[in-house]
């Protein structure tokens, strides 16, 4: 009878065993997910992941020694009914100070690694840093590059090789900013500067999203951190600058319009682009629908403080709707004719968009890449 | 002064009679009716918020779902958060306070038996309220944790912070009333004998965690207050706009919100270390060290608030500090582990349900602390902070932790409290099916949480890959689920069946195994006299084993407190209050008024009842 009890009991812990040795092969996988913590692509995010492994080889050690003890007394001390009184013991000193004394010295081996990470990831870097301002905004990012003069959204390039320096703030309420193969959070507060910093590894597109809850699209409220070499990022930063308003004198506004479209138009769109009618009708649908009330179409000299992102190169971007949405032509002119569908509460109205008014938007931005 | 033994005798035949109905109910001010009342309650709350939580878990069963929409995702891990903390595990933790504590120091009632029922009045009409807000689809949606300035008008003009900002003052009222009375219960009411080193360590750890309420749910109280002012007076302390700062609502939230994670956990480790020496049949080991461990656990519990803002860019120093008190808090708690170990070392274990709940309640809960060290060290919780990783953490702690335990403390002290044991094998199969289905449910979170996936998001893109984990999560939690559906089962069989459990079904060690299951309504025929810790075991060595049946008595002599329906009314009062200050500008104003003299009224009743003035005189009833 009694052993018969301990074989069921021993049936009913080998089930969660298994199916926590399935979960473990699983998730110890860390290639399967992009977003991953657990794979470091830079200086800053080795500090904590180096800490994050001593803290848990040690975790692990204790985790097997004490459930160990703990399943010997299960099994060793089971009693029956019957069975004399066992010994009655009050306590042990010496057993008491040891088993004080040996947590605190582990959690002294922990500290020291601990503390000198906490004056690292607090360092301010020196060198030729790249300085981005990471502007949070419900439900998008920001991103400036103060030493180019040029804005962009939802997709952060930044240079292979080279440490950047983000300063952070945010126009509305607290988000937090989480590039997870590249760096731990950073909240972002309205009205108070916080700091963060990294010097990535390799190049490739990576992402990341916000990590405070922010209100009712916190969930949609992510970003992409596209890492290039340094020749490809001087290239990009060279080619954002030249999306300006274009010189009036170049390009003399047509008669009839008003300055809004000079001001909307970026000059690196492309001749043959322009000379698409369907073009030229999101052109004036990006003026008429109020799109150019919230959105602008330069990189450089862009207006700040508008309420949604800037779309000058958005042609190129791999998502948009704050980094979620692959941009495909459908996503796209979905994503004009039904925002509040897609992204329920999203700050962009639904404008009445026909879908033959969201094709010709759709052709306007995707020339601006 | 002026009252005769005749009039003394009218009172307590009064106080004795009425025993059943509605009314009854309603008026009492017995400590154990209170407890079942709480217990009741909380357990509903509970219910609803594993419910919210079945929710949730639907909805990130798969990649991009549309199950909810946002803002009911919102509003439901809000509820979840809200209630289990204020309106699950503190008062089910409540209900243990109120039967068990005058039962194990030997008293008649608490200090306080009227300011008793207010509490638990409060209490309800909070919960009922906060749930309300359900009805009017404003459930609060910002998170429990409320981070300003999310909570500002601006960016909250509905109703739904409103009702989460006056549910927790209604709550707090509660909370604070409690507070007070187990505070001043535990320090006059002990019986003879009972010196505070040998109180039963569910008492120690449950005065330990009263001293935390009185001290942090101020903090909430006052940082309510200041955004009840921002929203209604347009005042700016946590808008940057005016001038205000939003990281202040931070510091002031944890500064409340740490200790009361030890609030949440306090009450379990009492209970767990009343469960483990009876069921392996050895004292407590290491009582002292058990006390104290538990007050310097307390006292930590307020200098390592700033830990849960690792993130916001405190500096150096004090990401240093934080970091440190964090760490230390591993030492008592390590020593608190090791002693419920130390107790079941040598012992002759009897597998009882109780047993097997308290013991998982110790191998779940060194899981759910071995995380929080590693999240004690700011390079890494940069990392770990607000991801499913915490989200695994702290179910850790406050499912394989408080619930466990106070599920243990439920099959334990339900013979005592109702006087009916609850089936062991339906105990055992609710064990298991909680066992695996919490593991199941918590233990993927923090692989998906390192992995990338933040907390309260309403869904996740299908190529982060996190959607093999959350089936496995979601697949747990109904495991969960159906483990309490079992305990519900049990609880509605055993209730139709007999009543047929004895005083001491357990051989148990303290002052409740000695009375009747359930115990008459003045708990002790004769007050007990103590003379060591397990005072229970101790008598029964003297008399050579097991104690006959103990009698009620029939109570003549004894005064107990006549039930009183004043509390009821200054606990609709109070809540008046704060429902009053969310109606709108008209009427308003008189529904404070209305509800301020309802308060008063009820308040100036209580003072001058009759039934108890007169048994204030030194000679007058033998209170005591």
């Amino acid at each position: 009878m009694h052993s018969r009890n301990a074989a069921a009991r021993l049936r009913a812990e080998l089930v969660p065993c298994l199916c926590l040795l399935v979960l473990a092969v699983a998730g110890c996988s860390p290639e399967r997910y992009p977003q991953t913590a657990l794979l470091p692509l830079s200086d800053f995010a080795r500090i904590g992941d180096h800490v994050q492994d001593q803290t848990f080889y040690w975790a692990l050690g204790v985790f097997v020694l004490v459930e160990g003890a703990l399943l010997y007394a299960i099994f060793r001390f089971r009693g029956r009914p019957d069975d004399p009184e066992p010994r009655q013991i009050h306590g042990n000193t010496l057993v008491e100070i040891i088993w004080t004394v040996i947590p605190a010295l582990i959690l002294a081996a922990i500290a020291v690694p601990t503390v000198k990470g906490i004056f690292q990831v607090n360092g301010t870097p020196e060198g030729n840093l790249l300085e981005v301002e990471v502007v949070g905004h419900q439900w998008w990012w920001e991103f400036r590059y103060p030493q180019y003069g040029i804005v962009t959204a939802n997709e952060l390039v930044i240079p292979a090789g080279r440490t950047v320096h983000f300063k952070e703030n945010s126009v509305d309420v607290i988000h937090s900013w989480w590039p997870p193969r590249f760096a731990g959070k950073r909240d972002v507060f309205p009205g108070r500067e916080t700091r963060i910093w990294f010097k990535a590894d390799s190049t490739g597109l990576y992402p990341g999203q916000c990590a405070e809850f922010c209100g009712i699209q916190h969930a949609r409220m992510a970003f992409h951190v596209r890492s290039e070499t340094p020749e490809a990022f001087e290239a990009w930063a060279a080619h954002m600058q030249t999306l300006g308003a274009p010189k009036p004198a170049a390009a003399p506004a047509p008669a009839g319009t008003d300055s809004l479209r000079t001001a909307s138009s970026g000059a690196n769109v492309q001749q043959e682009s322009q000379a698409d009618p369907l073009f030229a009708q999101g052109e004036t649908l990006f003026r008429n629908k109020g799109c150019i009330g919230c959105h602008s179409l330069q990189a450089k000299g862009a207006p700040t403080a508008l309420i949604g992102p800037n779309l000058a190169n958005v042609g190129s971007r791999a998502y948009i709707a704050a980094g979620w949405l692959k941009n495909t032509d459908e996503n796209l002119e979905a994503w004009i004719q039904n925002p509040q569908a897609l992204k329920k509460g999203v700050l962009m109205p639904n404008l009445g968009v026909k879908p033959d008014e969201a094709k010709a938007l759709r052709a306007y931005l995707r020339a601006h890449k | 002064m002026a009252t005769t033994v005749l009039d003394q005798q009218r009172a307590h035949a009064g106080a004795h009679a009425q025993k059943t109905g509605l009314w009854s109910w309603l008026t009492t001010v017995d400590h154990k009716r209170i407890g079942i009342l709480y217990g009741t309650t909380a357990f509903f709350f509970f219910l609803l918020g594993g419910l919210e939580a079945l929710l949730i878990r639907i909805q990130l069963a798969r990649a991009d779902n549309n199950f909810l929409s946002p803002e009911t995702y919102n509003q439901l891990f809000t509820m979840h958060g809200t209630s289990m903390i204020f309106l699950a595990i503190m008062p089910l933790s409540a209900m243990f306070f109120n039967f068990m504590i005058p039962l194990m120091i030997g008293a008649r009632d608490v200090a306080f038996p009227r300011l008793n029922a207010f509490s638990y009045w409060v209490f309800l009409l909070g919960g009922l309220f906060l749930n309300a807000s359900f009805l009017f689809g404003a459930a609060p949606d910002q998170g429990w944790y409320g981070y300003a300035n999310l909570t500002s008008r601006q960016f909250s003009p509905g109703h739904n912070v409103d009702f989460w900002n006056m549910g927790l003052q209604i709550l707090g009222v509660a909370s604070l009333a409690a507070g007070v009375n187990f505070f001043v219960t535990v320090i006059n009411m002990r019986t003879r004998g009972m010196t505070m080193m040998r109180m039963p360590m569910f008492v120690w750890m449950s005065f330990i965690t009263q001293i935390l309420i009185l001290l942090a749910f101020p903090v909430i109280t006052v940082a309510l207050i200041l955004l009840i002012f921002d929203r209604f007076f347009g005042t700016h302390f946590f808008v940057p706009a005016g001038g205000g700062d939003p990281l202040l609502w931070q510091h002031f939230f944890w500064v409340f919100g740490h200790p009361e994670v030890y609030i949440l956990v306090l009450p379990a480790f009492g209970i767990i270390s009343e469960i483990l020496p009876v069921f392996s049949r050895k004292p407590l080991f290491g009582y002292a060290a058990m006390v104290f461990s538990g007050a310097f656990i307390a006292f930590l519990g307020f200098g390592v608030w700033s830990h849960h803002m690792f993130t916001t860019g405190m500096g150096p120093i004090a990401d240093t500090f934080f970091s440190l008190t964090t760490m230390l808090i591993a030492i008592p708690t390590g020593v608190k582990i090791f002693n419920w170990m130390g107790t079941m070392w040598g012992g002759s274990i009897q597998y009882r349900t109780p047993m097997y709940f308290a013991v998982a309640f110790i191998a779940m809960f060194i899981i759910g602390g071995l995380s929080g060290v590693m999240h004690a060290s700011p390079p890494a919780d940069l990392q770990q902070n607000d991801t499913y990783f915490i989200v695994a953490h702290f179910h850790y702690v406050l499912f394989g932790g408080s619930i466990f335990a106070l599920t243990a403390g439920a099959y334990y002290w339900w013979p005592k409290m109702f006087g009916r044991l609850l089936d062991e094998k339906l105990g055992k199969v609710h064990f298991w099916l909680m066992l695996i289905g919490f593991n199941l449910t918590f233990f993927p979170m923090h692989l998906v949480g390192l992995h990338g996936m933040p907390r309260r998001t309403y869904t996740y893109p299908k190529e982060l890959n996190f959607e093999s984990l959350n089936q496995l999560e979601t697949l747990g939690s109904f495991i969960l689920g159906l483990g309490f559906l079992v305990f519900l089962f049990n609880i509605l069989k055993t209730t139709r069946g007999p009543r047929n459990a004895p005083a001491d079904p357990w051989n148990g060690a303290t002052l409740e195994w000695a009375i009747p299951s359930p115990p008459p309504e003045w708990n002790f025929a004769e007050t007990p006299v103590v003379h060591g810790r397990d005072p229970l075991w101790e008598l029964k060595r003297q008399r050579g084993g097991r104690l006959p049946e103990p009698s009620p008595g029939t109570g003549a002599g004894i005064h107990i407190p006549p039930p009183s329906y004043w509390p009821l009314v200054s606990a609709i009062g109070v809540t008046g209050i704060f429902v009053a200050l969310m109606m709108s500008p008209k009427w308003g104003p008189w529904g404070i008024i209305v509800a301020i003299s309802l308060t008063f009224f009820g308040i100036y009743n209580w003072l001058f009842e009759k039934g108890y003035s007169e048994f204030t005189t030194p000679q007058g009833g033998g209170h005591h």
